[in-house]
């Protein structure tokens, strides 16, 4: 993208185009011809990784709107039946919501590249401050995203995150009034978000056009930190960097399939699978991951205002690195100081973010504070002074002796470093989502069949436990996602066409209004949903004695408990995800009658162990015998609930089996295609060498 | 690069050759989802099902529209006048030749069921209009008979009949 190009395509009609629009030679000289370190390492696969993201989101971004309805009353529905109905619509949604998580992961080390390189400083701080402007647009998008689906966790993040400019002095008020659009975070806010939602990728990608632009014209940093000098110390873009790039992003991709096919809801919050209500907060509001070191600043600071400044500063510092950081050694490797006060650097990122997902309160507030200073000490103390009192070590001469010089055997140790630093913030997030529900004890973990890559639903306990639901939770439960068709649906219950339709025409579905303007009833037919036990929820609060008996469909991805350090590291290598069915499978056993001694019981409340604070409101469900099983399977309490929760998995996940079945299939092709890249790369590079 | 043997040579382009192929695989593979999932999904399926619909409010002479999938379904109660013009004409004059006999269920002679869309450009033809005492579309002017049947005007073909069978005599399931 640097001058005019001095490329001429032989074909004529190419040369004809060339002639009026010299796109080819663009092409040509920006992605072929165009001079690359030959000592670049694998962190700087990270820009293609970023680009090659940037494309999921969008095109991901921009089918999934094709079924979404930007409505309060519709949106999280909408959701839902993207991921239930649409073919292939779970993929989709779960590509674009771990995609969003992935293109973070990739960033931030992206960030931690540039920074210990140095790659932010003359000529590159133009590149560099595009980057920051890159982020905060990936941030302000990422939080709009997130927004959408409409639950509990989006409904309050917009509202938490909107009322930040509420400190502003004097026009804080009216801001926020302007960015909602109301009085409160209502239909208008979700519009106005859906709309630039869609908007600021394609003006990321804009400003990512110029920050490729911006880096062709400076050239790519490099590990050594000196300039390229002669033709020895580059290759060209093509082959050799594509195809590197390519086999890193190859791993990359392996990395996001296995959170998009085993573990698609592990960074995600169970809350968000709970429609949003204005009135009820959840106990614990938690930012997604990659905003909690941001967050936790924002709560050390005691001050409204200036807990926002420091919020924003911690990012806005950043575009200023170019002129605190003056030393003219590039390359941490060749910077002692520099190096280890990196390493602090990355290990106060990672503890505050951390602590962003701890409650504020006790021990966490100080060490809040400290560790913002710190995070603030590291741009406006550390680097300044180091930059005038560190005495370097002898660069290389050029790129070409540094390659002769054998490098980089910290890599494998820096991966486990960021590993376990990305361990950490997750494991730091799923405490914080626990925090409100101390008081109940964790339930044992269960043997599900359904757990693990080759998990498969057990037939035989989905039928029991459709009938364990029918029979006894839906006299007072509603499950507003499920229709008589998905009981014939491939991975559910088994049941046949006929069967399904025979369950519906059981049901009375009123309809209407006829020709004379009258309702009436009709039998239901397999497109009808499930029949509600009331009317609306006030009827259903009035039957049960003040409680509203939630919806069951997604019971199981909505509830949750603390794993505790170091279970949740381990969680994602095992793929547990069963934290839903454990919960249900435990609380219909966790009854105790009476009460313990010490324990002051409400009045129409009840004693269940494992229920957090104790206190339900549901009467025991279900005791021995209560439901008949034709199977043989022990009419027992223990079988009910394994049975009902393994229904319940089923209707809250009706895509499970399709989804580990093509996991398994896209892990075995990626892999193969991995070692493929890599032998090829091999190839490749042993030209150059 | 400087002493590579052909049977190197050989073996490097097959790798590079696997590759390719291996990632063009895995491409097109990635493009099905996405182009999949533009198709009806399946609450839309399942709502395409089977209607009944009752006869017995149908007057002679009269005609009522339900839909079906999204489409208007005439049903008509032919009057024995309109039956007998359906088949009085000479079928090879038809610029779509079919004759009234193979457009109604055998026995229910009366009753015409047509999906009421336009085969010229699908606007929805009124019906009892037009020069053939059967349908006219006010778009372009075509003129359908009581059969049905495209007689006048641009559009090229009959309006199709829906799938559809007599339960009892009065009752009728389209799909
Ligand atoms: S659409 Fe009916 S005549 Fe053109």
């Amino acid at each position: 993208m640097s001058g005019p190009s001095t490329y001429q395509p032989t074909n004529p009609a190419l040369q004809w185009i060339e002639k009026r629009l010299p796109i080819i030679g663009l092409v040509h000289s920006s992605f072929v011809a165009y001079p690359t370190p030959r000592n670049l390492n694998y962190w700087w696969t990270f820009g293609g990784i970023l680009s090659f993201m940037l494309g999921v989101q969008i095109v991901t971004g921009v089918i999934l709107a094709m079924h979404y309805t930007p409505h309060v009353d519709m949106a999280f529905n909408s959701v839902e039946s993207i991921v239930r109905d649409v073919n292939y619509g779970w993929l989709l949604r779960y590509l674009h919501s771990n995609g969003a998580s992935m293109f973070f992961i990739a960033v931030y080390i992206h960030m931690l590249r540039g920074l210990y390189y140095g790659s932010y400083k003359a000529p590159r701080e133009i590149l560099w401050i595009l980057g920051v402007i890159i982020y905060l647009l990936m941030m302000a998008t990422g939080f709009m995203g997130y927004v959408l689906p409409w639950g509990q966790m989006s409904f309050w993040g917009a509202t938490v995150i909107t009322n930040l400019f509420s400190a502003i002095p004097y026009v804080g008020e009216s801001i926020v009034t302007l960015l909602w659009g109301g009085y409160s975070v209502g239909n208008p806010t979700l519009n106005r978000f859906f709309s630039l939602h869609y908007l600021l990728p394609f003006v990321i990608a804009g400003v990512v056009v110029l920050h490729v632009w911006a880096l062709h014209v400076a050239g790519q940093n490099n590990p050594a930190g000196v300039e390229p000098k002669t033709e020895k110390d580059t290759v060209p873009f093509t082959p050799y960097a594509t195809i590197k790039d390519g086999f890193g992003m190859v791993c990359f991709m392996i990395f996001y399939a296995w959170f998009v096919f085993y573990i698609p809801n592990y960074l995600g919050d169970p809350d968000n699978y709970i429609m949003a209500n204005p009135g009820v907060t959840p106990a614990h509001i938690v930012p997604e991951w990659y905003y909690l070191p941001f967050y936790a600043i924002l709560r050390s600071i005691p001050s409204k205002l200036g807990g926002v400044i420091a919020m924003f500063s911690a990012i806005i510092v950043l575009a200023f690195l170019p002129w605190l950081d003056t030393a003219k050694t590039k390359s941490s490797k060749y910077r002692p100081l520099a190096k280890q006060f990196f390493w602090m650097f990355v290990v106060v990122a990672v503890l505050l973010g951390w602590l962003g997902g701890k409650p504020a309160e006790g021990i966490y507030i100080i060490a809040g504070r400290v560790l913002t200073f710190c995070y603030f000490a590291y741009f406006l103390i550390v680097l300044p002074i180091l930059s005038r009192i560190e005495t370097p070590r002898a660069l290389p001469n050029s790129i070409a002796d540094d390659v002769l010089a054998k490098y980089g055997k910290k890599a494998a140790s820096a991966i486990i470093a960021l590993i376990l630093a990305g361990g950490l913030i997750v494991g730091g997030t799923q405490n914080a989502k626990a925090a409100d529900e101390h008081g109940g004890s964790t339930p044992p973990s269960l043997n599900w069949s359904f757990a693990g890559p080759f998990g498969k639903f057990d037939r035989g306990a989905l039928q029991r436990g459709y009938k364990v639901y029918k029979e006894v939770c839906a006299t007072c439960h509603s499950m507003s996602l499920l229709h008589f068709r998905n009981l014939a649906d491939a991975g559910g219950p088994g049941f046949s066409a006929a069967q399904a339709l025979a369950v519906a025409s059981d049901v009375k579905v009123q309809d209407g209004p006829n020709d004379a303007g009258d309702m009436f009833e009709r039998p239901g037919r397999l497109a009808d949903p499930f029949p509600k036990p009331f009317p609306n929820e006030n009827a259903a609060r009035a039957a049960n004695g003040g409680a509203y008996p939630p919806d069951l469909s997604l019971m199981a991805k909505a509830r949750n408990y603390d794993r505790g350090f170091p279970q949740f590291v381990f969680d994602f290598f095992t793929q547990f995800q069963e934290k839903g069915p454990n919960y249900i499978d435990a609380l219909l056993q966790g009854y105790v009658d009476p009460a313990p001694k010490d324990f002051a019981l409400p009045p129409g409340a009840y004693y269940n162990k494992y229920f957090p604070g104790h206190a339900i409101k549901m009467p025991k469900p279900i005791s021995d015998d209560q439901v008949t099983y034709d199977d043989g399977t022990p009419q027992k309490v223990e079988n009910y609930a394994k049975d009902v929760s393994t229904f319940l998995m089923w209707t809250a996940e009706p895509h499970l089996e399709a989804r580990k079945r093509i996991g398994l299939q896209v892990m075995v092709f990626l892999i193969i295609f991995a070692f493929l890249m890599y032998f090829t790369k091999k190839k490749v590079w042993a030209n150059a060498h | 690069m400087t002493t590579t043997s052909s049977a190197e040579h050989t073996r490097r382009d097959f790798l590079f050759v696997a590759t390719g192929a291996v990632a063009a695989v895995g491409a097109a593979a990635a493009v099905w989802p996405l182009i999949s999932q533009m198709n009806p999904d399946a609450s839309t399926i399942a709502a395409g099902a089977p209607i009944e619909v009752d006869l017995a409010p149908i007057a002679e002479g009269q005609d009522i529209k339900v839909f079906w999938r999204g489409k208007p379904i005439y049903i008509m109660n032919r009057t024995k006048k309109q039956v007998e013009e359906a088949r009085a004409v000479p079928v090879s004059s038809l610029p779509d030749p079919q004759t009234d006999q193979a457009r109604v269920k055998e026995g229910h002679d009366q009753w015409l069921v047509v999906i009421g869309i336009c085969t010229h450009l699908g606007c929805i033809p009124i019906a009892h209009e037009g020069a053939y005492d059967g349908f006219f579309c006010p778009c372009h002017g075509s003129v359908y008979d009581t059969s049905g049947r495209i007689r006048q005007g641009p559009a090229p073909l009959n309006l199709p009949i829906p799938p559809y069978a007599f339960v009892s005599d009065t009752k009728i399931k389209i799909g």
